[in-house]
């Protein structure tokens, strides 16, 4: 199942009267053998304000200013939409929030699910509750009790990526994922560092929506860290020179002016089959749009390769081992440039 | 031939310009000179290969520069000197250096470096401008390192003079080129001084080669044209309106960025058979060419699906002997009312080809 996601946009363009007359999502993009998940966070765009979130709705931050979303709102985009899942309405408070403030946010999410659940349309996609509750492992406890016990067909957990450490995390996944149902999927938002995901993975998270290769793509970077668990990883030391690691490199260096090979030996992507790091250099050079193009293609490609491996090494019974060597390898980079200094 | 200046058409892939039916694309010798230098591009095999290309490529001389840059640059009999805007450092553009540049490029059409003015320049320039051009020729054509691999086109220059364009014309024929261009055009000149001077250079040009009409353009023009004689054209103008939202069809334009596309679910053309017309709506595309650079993507690959198309029917119009029904059909969806205008309607009958049908009777003024 291909599966995209489509935070819900909250500008105004197009309207929802144009998308319902369009049929939804999937006829507006064009893509009919895709499933998407609708979910009301986007992390370019649309960025949760828990400062202006008040009982009556979820603020976000967005290029059109502050936006208010209450409930109903929320639920007439869903029903325009048509997504194959959605995410119910969230209040989601970075790491540093106050005790109180937090709460509030775990009962209001709470509250939110059932007036989304109410307002649904008889023939929406299915409902993910969204859990929250930040930094608190009590919290995050209490509320994914809280909708777990609501008739949803999966879970979207919300609130991370917002500022708490990546040690702090597995606690708080855990409190959240030891409560769910083991059939129910879950979904978790701004989560995307390959380690990070594997942190997620582990605790028992089925999906990921991040922007880490969106940003990897403006920043000139592509996907490089080993893919093939056959082959014993060679480390190559220079690469930290000109800040890319085993994991990436950044085309714009100058180093790849001349070179002809693909980005990585081997990649079946469009990118890597038909064109050169040396193109892609010259296109970023010069500013051409295509070379975003060309290295969003990779990037994808070469991500969702990652998550194929991740379930490959599941139903192995091997994915603690794929972990521990997978973490080592990006390490090994570190390690080998400490020694050099 | 969509304009790649820089290697690449903004925004699509080989494979999209494969699919669109794109045969030729046109590389801009002055843009690679300065990156990634034509040095480098020979060392990596060529530009077909450094943007993996397989189809036809041409390279412009690097003189149009000139023109556009001319507030920068010195012409002598030597060549021309121009600042580079990359650096500030003097380029110094002879004909010899510019065919080397395009040896080592390695398209298989390469331009002759011509004396480019502007045609709303008047005087002795146009002359002086002219007879360089011949002298550069001859420059070009013993600095051609390639001529099995890489055909070499003169370019007629002259102004809006047809004295000095048919001189211009014989010595250029007198090379035996395998190819010609009619440069100077395409500058702000008024469209019934631009037909003239095509036509005069297509009666003259010789019927078994190609005539190729630089910086042209619009639809009409290159329908006109091409009912004057000529064959091959390039322009920036599909891809570049495509980047301010702007899409070609057959009544002329369609402005994506106007609120009443906002909720207009049609595609851009329902008569299209284009990837993006298939696919996606006006309304939305409304909303990435405010917003995206994937919107002016979606345009270029529609407004370049246009022109290959344009170019198709044309081609197989007048293989099939329908060209004036062509021409008339054309003329009708974008002149429904038949006020087509003046400049078009003395081409074509010089040219022969009966527009009466679209055409309103004149009022006698």
């Amino acid at each position: 199942m291909k599966q995209i996601l489509y935070a819900v946009s909250l500008l105004d363009c197009p309207s929802l009267k144009a998308i319902s007359k369009i049929g939804g999502l999937h006829q507006m993009l064009g893509l009919h053998g895709y499933s998407f998940a609708a979910v009301p966070r986007d992390s370019l765009l649309c960025l949760p304000n828990c400062d202006g979130t008040n009982k009556i709705g979820a603020s976000f931050e967005t290029p059109c200013g502050r936006m208010l979303i209450k409930s109903a709102e929320y639920m007439k985009m869903i029903s325009s939409l048509k997504p194959n899942i959605w995410a119910s309405l969230a209040d989601e408070v970075p790491a540093w929030t106050s005790e109180k403030r937090n709460r509030t946010s775990v009962d209001r999410t709470v509250q939110w699910l059932d007036d989304c659940i109410a307002l649904d349309p008889a023939d929406g996609g299915a409902v993910f509750g969204a859990i929250v509750g930040g930094s608190s492992v009590g919290e995050r406890s209490r509320c994914a009790q809280e909708v777990s016990r609501r008739n949803v067909s999966g879970y979207w957990i919300g609130g991370f990526g917002l500022g708490e450490s990546m040690d702090e995390r597995p606690a708080l996944l855990n409190a959240v994922t030891d409560v769910l149902p083991e059939e129910k999927p879950r979904q978790i938002c701004g989560i995307g560092l390959p380690e990070e995901v594997l942190q997620g993975v582990a605790a028992g998270i089925d999906l990921f929506d991040s922007t880490y290769i969106y940003h990897l793509t403006l920043g000139g970077f592509a996907l490089t860290f080993q893919m093939d668990r056959s082959k014993e990883h060679v480390p190559s030391y220079q690469l930290s020179k000109i800040g890319s690691d085993n994991a990436k490199i950044n085309l714009r260096a100058t180093i790849y002016r001349k070179d002809t090979s693909p980005i990585v030996d081997g990649c079946s992507c469009y990118t890597c089959q038909n064109h050169t790091r040396a193109y892609i250099n010259h296109l970023l050079n010069v500013h051409e749009m295509l070379a975003q193009i060309l290295l969003e293609i990779h990037n994808t490609h070469h991500y969702l390769g990652f998550f194929r491996l991740i379930r490959e090494a599941i139903k192995e019974g091997k994915f603690e081992l794929f972990c521990q060597k997978f973490i080592q390898t990006r390490r090994g980079h570190l390690v080998e440039a400490a020694v050099c200094a | 031939m969509p304009v790649g200046t820089q290697g690449t058409i903004k925004g699509l892939t080989t494979n999209q310009l494969e699919e669109i039916g794109c045969q030729i694309v046109l590389g801009n010798t002055y843009h690679l000179a300065l990156r990634p230098t034509s040095e480098l591009i020979d060392e990596l095999g060529g530009l077909h290969k450094f943007m993996n290309w397989p189809r036809a490529l041409l390279t412009d001389s690097g003189g149009f520069q000139m023109v556009s840059l001319l507030h920068l640059a010195d012409i002598t009999e030597e060549g021309v000197t121009f600042q580079s805007p990359v650096d500030g450092k003097p380029m110094l553009l002879t004909p010899e250096e510019s065919i080397q540049i395009q040896n080592r490029i390695g398209a298989d059409i390469i331009m002759a470096l011509d004396d480019v003015v502007k045609t709303t320049i008047t005087g002795p320039r146009i002359e002086e401008a002219m007879y360089r051009t011949l002298r550069w020729i001859d420059r070009c054509i013993a600095a051609h390192k390639r001529p099995s691999e890489q055909n070499l086109f003169g370019i007629v220059q002259g102004g809006l003079d047809p004295v000095l364009r048919d001189k211009c014309v014989r010595g250029l024929v007198h090379r035996n080129l395998p190819g010609y261009a009619i440069g100077g055009l395409a500058g702000g000149e008024d469209k019934d001084s631009f037909w003239r001077v095509v036509a005069q250079c297509t009666a003259a040009l010789p019927e078994d080669k190609p005539r190729y009409v630089m910086g042209v353009g619009y639809p009409l023009d290159i329908v006109v044209c091409s009912a004057l004689g000529a064959d091959m054209y390039d322009c920036v103008y599909p891809t570049r309106t495509a980047r301010f939202g702007t899409a070609l069809i057959p009544e002329g334009v369609l402005k994506l960025k106007h609120t009443a596309m906002a909720d207009d679910v049609r595609p851009i053309d329902p008569t299209c058979n284009c990837m993006v017309c298939k696919n996606y709506t006006r309304a939305y595309i409304h909303c990435l060419v405010t917003k995206d650079a994937m919107g002016s993507q979606l345009l270029s690959y529609h407004n370049l699906y246009y022109m290959m198309k344009l170019g198709r029917d044309l081609h197989t119009s007048i293989i099939q002997g329908c060209f004036p029904e062509f021409v008339c059909g054309f003329l009708q969806k974008m002149f429904p009312k038949g006020d087509v205008p003046e400049w078009v309607c003395n081409a074509m009958e010089v040219a022969g080809i009966d527009i009466s049908s679209c055409c309103a009777p004149f009022s006698s003024s």
